[in-house]
């Protein structure tokens, strides 16, 4: 059996949501669909399966989702290559870009253009273009969380920024939390479940995101699991759960270094060029009292001048697009810890049913009851979410490292290429002035 | 790398060369000194060729430990294919007979600019750089300073034909007692006197004066050049070693990777090559900065040539108000008329005048004084001409120099710098390649 989506209601009057069914239950009969509902079947050969992702598995970071992954974009109509879709068969390209400031008596705010291109049926028209600012996206995030426990959302940049500390309306800080925005959107929209979500569908298509109402779209396990609250404790996670809080722990610990070293070597850098320019203005300043030596002199200065603004850009670099993904990250694994714990909740209260159910079988006998087997069906399903989920984060993990390291060693290779023309431009004036002047002496 | 084919002997860097290190520089600088000449260089090879530890009993009988250095002169002529080179006559110098060789040579040809030695104590320093004299690296430099000296002087038309300096390359035991039977300690004081003597002179040579203002910039610049030299050295380390702990980190964080487990760990190798590959960065940049302290030194050189010829011309000048003060003097006694002031004259009016012979052997006295005086002011003025005339020569000379040497060590600096750009080139592409594999 599998988990659905919210049956039969609809979202500010359009059309009726697909059965979401899981991408693990390949195997099993898809749901009977309601009256108004309607299965859909995107590309794939198989039924029931969303998205069209081919899943062979239930892991996904096998090699050909992987390849899938690497390949170039070509027949995408997306603004970039994104790579955390299929090629082949994605439906669903948002983008976040255009940061405007509003200003009104009440307030100054930021929001960002979410545009979205579709062919899924689930929306209304083809193509959307929406505002939305930080609120929103922290709704739709809650929202996400709320309807869909079992799953891995992924985080949003920090919400609160010191007044006074950052300046919120700084072209970087702008800039550097659009990215963020607009990858954890992307993310969203390539999540074969939680992009068929109806309040992402809200986010993206409504003019006005009537939030306060609220889109009373509460699965049946998000319910439950709320409901699960109370005091169940868990007495042993399954081995490979264990593996999976460590191996965050862990992980979460090396990020957290990493970031230090990348701040130290910023605050280095910064230290280097204050001393670095006072050097090349040296050197200029010196050439004003020289007559032969004035060209080599200034000659020097200016290289040091360029090394420096080489060296500079640099280090802006590492700061606003370096270290924003480690930070994100830190966040994601505080995100799947998170889930982590729920699943633990879910399999906590299981274990207290039945323990309780087991105990009043043997005083009178009674079949075990409804819930402890919903209860199971709940755990297992938990179970096989978090895993799929697990294997996507950890195949778009190494995209994303990947990606960013090899950006970083770029552009440290830049700087250096930028200073090394620079010296080898001086260089060649210096030695081919020295010719000259040895021709005019002998002649 | 240095192209001597060509004969001529002024070609010290390959036209397109962009491998020339700091100390292959200063081996250009030494070429252009020897190649140019001069009858000493033309018979011998000069080198300073080790340096040595010793204990011993200092002038207060108290143990000490100081370096000493081998100077190794050879016979200049080429040996003969298969022919075994001469063996050199090698003698033992330690840093204080160098300075008193200097300190020689300053006195007796206080009209030349005579080269510097390397410093006594290491200066400009940044932190990891030791500022131990007995530090090997320290010696090391200071190794290449003292031959550096030799060369120069032994380069030069004038110096070069010391009988003293000849003495310093050849004879270990008896050079001390030739310096000393010299007599030039006293000159040393009177030098020192007029090094910081206040005197005024009342037209200044205005060629000396510019100079001496020159040679106070230069020695403003270079000082704060090499200052913040140091600190950018220190920065510059800080920001490689800092690196060195991504090393470390990529290790660990390997040990919980599956695929992405060796890209990590290989890419944290290169980070730990990077951060290692900054000492011997500073290393090859103390060549350079000791290639600008030469010249630091140097600027004191001209300062004190400059202050000499300010004491001539003031001795000049003295002189020539002493011998017109006398001249007048002479002229009243003849005429009668007292127009200075002075005690024979108050003498006179009060006791009366003074008879006629005494006034005769006083005219007398002071005809002698003036015919002594104006020899010396003849005297004065060729010497003072003589000075004006060499020293501008020899200014010439190292101006020159000056703008060659510097010239030669910035292009130098510049080279050392791509040199540190492509290692920087080549670890983060050795890293991004690990990168791409995860």
């Amino acid at each position: 059996m599998s988990v659905g989506a919210p049956k039969g209601l609809a979202s500010s009057g359009r059309k009726p949501i697909t059965e979401i069914l899981h991408p693990l239950s390949a195997a099993e009969e898809p749901l009977s669909p309601g009256p108004d509902v309607t299965v859909t079947v995107e590309g794939d050969k198989e039924p029931g399966l969303t998205n069209g992702t081919p899943v062979e598995t239930p892991s996904p970071a096998s090699a050909s989702l992987l390849f899938n992954r690497l390949q170039l974009d070509n027949d995408s109509e997306a603004d970039g290559r994104d790579p955390y879709a299929t090629a082949e068969t994605r439906d669903l390209f948002v983008t976040v870009d255009d940061p405007k400031k509003h200003v009104s008596t009440m307030e100054t705010y930021i929001t960002y253009r979410v545009s979205t291109k579709t062919t899924r049926i689930e929306f209304d028209l083809p193509e959307y273009c929406v505002r939305r600012r930080y609120q929103d996206f922290d709704w739709l995030r809650t929202k996400l969380e709320d309807s869909q426990p079992t799953h891995l959302i992924p985080p949003l940049p920090e919400k609160f920024v010191m007044k006074g500390v950052v300046d919120r309306f700084s072209e970087e800080f702008v800039e550097t939390r659009m990215k963020a925005l607009d990858k954890f959107l992307k993310r969203v929209a390539d999540h074969p479940v939680l992009s068929f979500n109806p309040h992402l569908n809200a986010f993206l298509s409504a003019k006005d995101l009537n939030k306060r109402q609220g889109l009373a779209l509460l699965t049946k396990v998000g319910e439950s699991v709320k409901h699960a609250a109370g005091g169940y404790k868990l007495r042993a996670r399954p081995a490979e759960f264990c593996a999976m809080g460590e191996y965050l722990d862990t992980f979460s610990h090396k990020l957290g270094t990493i970031d230090r070293i990348a701040q130290r070597i910023i605050k280095e850098q910064s230290e280097y060029l204050t001393e670095l320019r006072e050097y090349g203005s040296l050197y200029s300043n010196w050439a004003g009292s020289e007559e032969e030596l004035q060209r080599p002199l200034e000659g020097v200065g200016n290289s040091v001048s360029t090394c420096c603004g080489a060296l500079d850009d640099l280090s802006e670099n590492m700061s606003q697009d370096f270290l924003p993904v480690l930070r994100e990250y830190v966040l994601y694994i505080e995100s799947m810890k998170s889930v982590l714990r729920k699943r633990d909740q879910s399999q906590a209260e299981y274990e207290g049913r039945l323990e309780a159910a087991a105990l009043r079988k043997q005083e009178d006998r009674t079949p075990m009851p409804a819930e402890v087997e919903k209860c199971q069906d709940k755990v297992e399903c938990f179970n096989a979410d978090l895993k799929a989920d697990w294997e996507r984060w950890q195949s778009n993990k190494r995209q994303d490292f990947k990606q960013l390291l090899t950006g970083t060693a770029d552009k440290n290779i830049h700087y250096y290429e930028k200073c090394q023309a620079a010296w080898e431009s001086l260089v060649t004036l210096l030695q081919d002035k020295q010719a000259e002047d040895k021709t005019s002496e002998t002649n | 790398m240095i192209m001597a084919d060509s004969g001529s002997s002024e070609e010290v860097a390959a036209i397109g060369s962009a491998d020339i290190s700091p100390t292959e520089s200063e081996n250009n600088i030494i070429n252009t000194m020897v190649e140019r000449g001069t009858a000493l260089l033309r018979k011998m090879e000069i080198n300073v060729a080790e340096a040595e530890k010793r204990t011993g009993k200092n002038t207060v009988n108290m143990q000490e430990t100081y370096t000493v250095y081998l100077i190794e002169i050879r016979p200049a002529e080429a040996v003969p294919e298969g022919g075994v080179p001469a063996t050199p006559d090698t003698l033992w110098r330690r840093y204080s007979e160098f300075e008193l060789l200097r300190t020689y040579l300053l006195v007796t040809y206080p009209y030349i600019i005579v080269p510097p030695l390397p410093e006594k104590r290491a200066e400009f320093v940044w932190h990891k750089l030791s500022a131990d004299n007995l530090d090997p690296d320290f010696v090391e430099r200071r190794r290449v300073g003292l031959e550096n000296f030799l060369l120069r002087v032994a380069s030069h038309s004038v110096l070069s034909s010391d009988e003293i300096f000849f003495l310093f390359l050849t004879e270990e035991k008896g050079w001390r007692d030739a310096v000393l039977e010299t007599g030039f300690q006293e000159k040393v004081d009177s030098r020192l006197k007029s090094l910081s003597a206040m005197f005024r002179v009342k037209n200044p040579d205005k060629r000396f004066t510019a100079l001496k203002q020159y040679s106070d910039e230069m020695h403003a610049v270079i000082s704060q050049l090499l200052r913040v030299r140091a600190r950018v050295a220190d920065r510059l380390y800080g920001v490689y070693k800092v690196h060195g702990n991504y090393g470390r980190v990529f290790s660990e964080w390997s040990a919980i990777e599956r695929e992405m487990g060796d890209g990590l760990q290989s890419a944290g190798h290169h980070m730990d090559t990077y951060a290692s590959s900054i000492d011997d960065i500073l290393e090859e940049e103390e060549h350079y900065a000791d290639q600008l302290k030469e010249y630091l030194f140097y600027t004191d050189a001209v300062r004190s040539v400059c202050k000499k010829n300010e004491l001539i011309q003031y001795e000049l000048e003295m002189a020539a108000q002493d011998l017109a003060h006398k001249k007048q003097q002479k002229e009243e006694l003849e005429t009668g008329t007292v127009r200075i002031f002075s005690l024979k004259g108050m003498t006179s009016k009060l006791f009366g005048q003074e008879s006629q012979e005494q006034r005769e052997s006083r005219l007398a006295a002071l005809e002698l004084s003036i015919q002594e005086e104006e020899e010396t002011l003849k005297e004065k003025n060729t010497e003072c001409q003589e000075f004006v005339r060499t020293a501008w020569g020899d200014i010439e000379r190292f101006k020159e120099q000056k703008n060659r040497d510097l010239r030669e060590a910035l292009i130098s600096f510049a080279i050392m710098q791509i040199s540190i750009c492509k290692k920087g080139i080549q670890v983060w592409s050795n890293a991004k390649e690990c990168f791409n594999k995860l």
